[in-house]
């Protein structure tokens, strides 16, 4: 009989909004993009200086990873062998390939350069949340909840990962979005394709 | 020297992204990487950038970068000993 693995627990990140498990916990409609990630940082009262040195994919990556993993000790409590994050994308790095393309013509930025990557978030995500097991990034024109519930859950069964975070993060011309769920076994909703599409879309 | 170093600040500020740090929480002589405001590789290179940029100095000797970027004071002595 295939395993079934719980949703158990989820933050959204869009249109200036930011929920944790449906309800709202933070939202300013006013500012541009990287004003909002930055104000959602100094409204969490986070205490991460690399934040500031991120890109803004990074940025929405890990406002979403920190709201979602900072009451789960048991998150914590796994080996790093143990726990995996996969994520999809649509814009893969383009929003800062554009902004490191511009330095190109005065001088090119190293601090630019390292975020010309997408799974460089995810990079970042294993050093904050010590993370050392499979991890992978997939560009998709939409989030795609099918291959998404597909993918986690067969790591989940047979891959030796006991916790996943299964997440979508974008970021181009100024539209931040972000949806990461924590998946594992116990109680809550279904990890299945029906209930991330019905979170998400 | 004496506007040189507090004008470092802000400006190592601005290239490395430390808007969590004011330039009087950079002590003149603090080391820069590891123990000191932990800077890593890449901001060494974006020193190197700025020391081009701002400043129209290369670092003839990568060798030399240590030395050159252990402090805010250092790299004001190294700029004062090579503006043209």
């Amino acid at each position: 009989m295939a395993q079934h693995f719980s949703i158990q627990s989820y933050v959204t990140l869009r249109n200036n909004r930011i929920t944790q498990n449906g309800q709202l916990l933070f939202e300013n409609e006013a500012l541009s993009g990287p004003e909002f990630l930055q104000a959602a940082y100094t409204h969490f009262q986070f205490n991460y200086p690399k934040f500031f040195k991120m890109d803004n994919l990074c940025k929405t990556g890990f406002i979403a990873a920190e709201l979602l993993l900072r009451n789960q000790p048991g998150f914590a409590g796994f080996k790093p062998e143990e726990k995996g994050i996969i994520l999809q994308n649509a814009n893969s790095s383009l929003d800062t390939d554009i902004r490191y393309e511009a330095s190109i013509a005065t001088a090119p930025s190293p601090s630019l350069f390292v975020y010309t990557l997408p799974n460089v978030l995810i990079g970042e995500l294993c050093i904050r949340h010590q993370v050392k097991g499979e991890t992978a990034c997939f560009v998709f024109d939409i989030f795609d909840a099918d291959f998404q519930a597909g993918y986690v859950n067969s790591l989940l069964a047979n891959q030796g990962l006991k916790t996943c975070v299964s997440a979508w993060a974008d970021y181009y011309a100024g539209k931040a979005e972000a949806f990461f769920s924590l998946v594992g076994p116990g109680t809550g909703d279904e990890h299945n394709a029906g209930n991330l599409a019905k979170i998400w879309t | 020297m004496s506007d040189l170093i507090p004008t470092l600040k802000v400006q190592i500020i601005e290239q490395l992204n430390l808007q969590h740090l004011k330039p009087e929480d950079i002590g003149d002589d603090q080391p820069l990487f590891v123990e000191g405001l932990g800077l890593d590789s890449i901001d060494a290179l974006e020193l190197i950038v700025l020391l081009q940029q701002k400043y129209g100095i290369k670092l003839a000797n990568p060798q030399d970068g240590p030395q050159v970027f252990k402090s805010v004071k250092s790299i004001a002595d190294y700029i004062t000993a090579h503006k043209k």
